[in-house]
């Protein structure tokens, strides 16, 4: 029982309760970092130490933090976590560090994390709040990577530095620029949009005739 | 002195800091369904960046030459205690329009537009001047870009929209554009 | 169960509310003093690192640098400047003697800030070299201030007098202009403007050529103080 518990945890994170796709949280420092490939997965791995690791630490302590204090608590927590991964990835990826700049620091602003604290993590025991906490920053970090993946695909004609297409691609350059994040997402959950109508289309259809079977 | 407006300029249209920068993006997509609500949102907002930009001047000149890895968690706590103040202020002085804004106050504290402002302000090296002119620069643009997605919002409710596209994505999309004209606003200071 | 809703659920005390924060704050602070002091070392070495290459880039011929600040009326050479003091660096050779110096510099440009290294020598009174050190250029267009290696090359050899002067592509005709580049024509013009400004803003506190403050710092651990 418990096994199944922990892995649907995880796995809404990932597609049924995204928390870009579905929730629509954890916006500002996507749309910013995503302008390419390896930009994006940065900010998702260092997103995903800061959840994981916070969501560890309050569900370990949600029992003997006093309710009054607990959102300052977290965020001591979040923003020493976040603390943490700005060095390190000055410390070994200084390149990396210059690209995604002020957006690391601004990490502890991402409604994401404090939302994860104050709905899950506080209130379910640590490996559900892990499991949670990864299923979370997984997704984050796969909607992190498509958003950045396409626009460096169409604004640069790469993907991680590397062409893609002949010499003669003229790349959208409008992609890489803040207009590009902007509509790349909305497109995107346009898409998921058309996929949940076409979905509860179906169900729909299913519960007709289940009840023209009647 | 150029200097000085050239920051106002460029945080209020150049760099603007929700269509440039992304930041303040859940209020800027949560909370602009109402002109009004916008509007005052984006003035409560102007005035926490004010706040924090001289405070974070005191604390980068003063305390942090000593210990720069506490910035972060300084500067939080500046924005989460200006808040709470703030929200006290409004309490008392004018009961009706803390009753009106509600929640959105306490949201302040996490737009990251006001944590963006103390950080980059603090990593372009702004006098205490060069501060003040910025968050008021960033807290007018932040206004602008809220009450011009509000305005169309308004507009749109009473259109004809297909089902698939309200929303987020509508709304979105409508950002891109928005941050697509201030674009234009590039290289407006030209340089002889 | 029933021993949870028996007991009343009292607020808890002022003190425990402070403590718990108070300790949150001290563990938080040694997480973060630790992880500063540990990545200390490699976060100076990697940035010394840079400003080295940056140099000897725009300084051709150089060996070794130091860093020279404009203090009591003169250019004097020190360990590291202090906070917001304008630094440039001195480029030196191998034998020590002096080639000329690095100067930073930064403005606006297009989108936002440009930080630049140019090399100058003043004998010749001529821009040796550019290195562009951090720019949001528009990606495509005005980030080719650092991806155009013709541009770049344009301040291999640029005269200073009276000042650089940035013309249309393929118009250079005096030793003082630049092809700038079409299509990112502001981002090109600022790098020139940001010179201008820099070296007007210094020009009065260099030395005259040949005085020059001479190698102090020696940069390997192992040679004595001097040489």
């Amino acid at each position: 029982m418990k096994k199944n518990e922990s892995y649907e945890e995880f796995i809404k994170g990932i597609w049924r309760d995204n928390p870009v796709f579905v929730q629509v949280l954890g916006m500002c420092p996507m749309l910013a970092v995503t302008n390419s490939a390896i930009n994006a997965i940065a900010m998702g791995m260092a997103t995903f130490f800061v959840l994981v690791g916070s969501s560890f630490l309050v569900s370990s302590f949600r029992n003997v933090i006093p309710k009054q204090v607990r959102i300052s608590c977290f965020i001591i927590i979040i923003a020493t976590f976040v603390t943490i991964a700005d060095y390190t990835l000055l410390a070994l990826v200084p390149k990396v560090h210059k690209e995604l700049g002020a957006f690391i620091p601004l990490i502890v602003a991402n409604c994401l994390i404090l939302g994860r604290q104050e709905a899950f993590a506080s209130r379910y025991p640590t490996r559900l709040a892990v499991m949670d906490a990864l299923g979370m920053a997984g997704g984050f970090l796969l909607a992190l990577f498509s958003l950045g993946a396409v626009r460096e695909i169409l604004g640069d004609g790469a993907l991680f530095g590397v062409k893609l297409f002949g010499e003669n691609f003229e790349p959208w350059v409008i992609m890489i620029l803040p207009p590009g994040g902007f509509l790349t997402l909305g497109v995107i959950l346009l898409f998921f949009n058309w996929f949940k109508f076409k979905k509860d289309e179906f169900l729909e259809d299913v519960a007709a005739a289940e009840r023209g079977s009647d | 002195m150029d200097n000085l407006l050239w920051v106002f300029i460029s945080a209020l249209l150049v760099n603007n800091f929700v269509l440039t920068y992304f930041l303040g993006l859940c209020p800027f997509l949560g909370v602009s369904n109402s002109l009004e609500t916008s509007a005052r949102l984006g003035l409560a907002t102007t005035f926490v960046m004010l706040v924090t930009a001289v405070c974070a001047w005191i604390l980068n000149t003063y305390v942090l030459i000593h210990a720069p890895y506490l910035r972060l968690i300084c500067f939080i706590v500046v924005i989460a205690s200006t808040v709470q103040f703030i929200e006290m202020l409004i309490k008392k002085l004018s009961p009706a329009l803390f009753r009106a804004m509600g929640i959105f106050l306490p949201l302040i504290t996490t737009n990251c537009a006001i944590l963006g402002l103390a950080i980059f302000a603090t990593n372009r090296g702004y006098g205490f001047w060069e501060g003040i002119v910025y968050a008021l620069g960033a807290g007018a643009g932040f206004t602008l870009a809220m009450v011009l997605l509000a305005g169309l919002r308004e507009e749109s409710e009473l259109s004809n929209i297909p089902a698939l596209i309200k929303g987020t994505a509508m709304n979105l999309i409508i950002a891109g554009i928005l941050s697509m004209a201030f674009m234009g606003f590039a290289g407006l200071f030209s340089t002889t | 169960m029933n021993t949870d809703s028996q007991k009343a659920p009292t607020s808890p005390s002022s003190l425990r509310l402070v403590l718990t924060l108070a300790i949150a704050g001290l563990v938080s602070g040694i997480a973060i003093i630790g992880i500063y002091e540990s990545t200390l070392p490699t976060i100076t070495a990697n940035k010394a690192r840079e400003l080295r290459a940056a140099v000897f880039k725009v300084l051709p011929g150089v060996a070794q640098m130091q860093p020279l600040v404009y203090r009591d009326s003169k250019l004097v050479v020190v360990e590291a400047a202090d906070k917001d003091e304008p630094v440039i660096y001195g480029g030196y050779d191998d034998q020590g003697e002096f080639v000329g110096y690095a100067m930073p510099a930064a403005g606006p440009g297009f989108q936002d800030t440009i930080a630049i290294l140019y090399g100058y020598k003043p004998e010749q009174r001529m821009v040796v070299g550019m290195e562009v050190l951090e720019s949001r250029e528009t990606p495509g267009l005005g980030d080719k201030i650092y991806k155009d290696l013709e541009f770049v090359a344009g301040f291999s050899a640029l005269s200073i007098e009276p000042e650089i002067v940035a013309v249309k592509k393929g118009t250079k005709s005096q030793p003082n202009e630049i092809d700038a580049i079409t299509g990112a024509t502001i981002s090109a013009k600022a790098i020139v403007r940001i010179i201008n400004e820099t070296h007007a803003a210094w020009s009065g506190q260099l030395p005259a050529p040949g005085s020059e403050p001479p190698l102090e710092l020696s940069e390997s651990a192992d040679t004595g103080a001097g040489q």
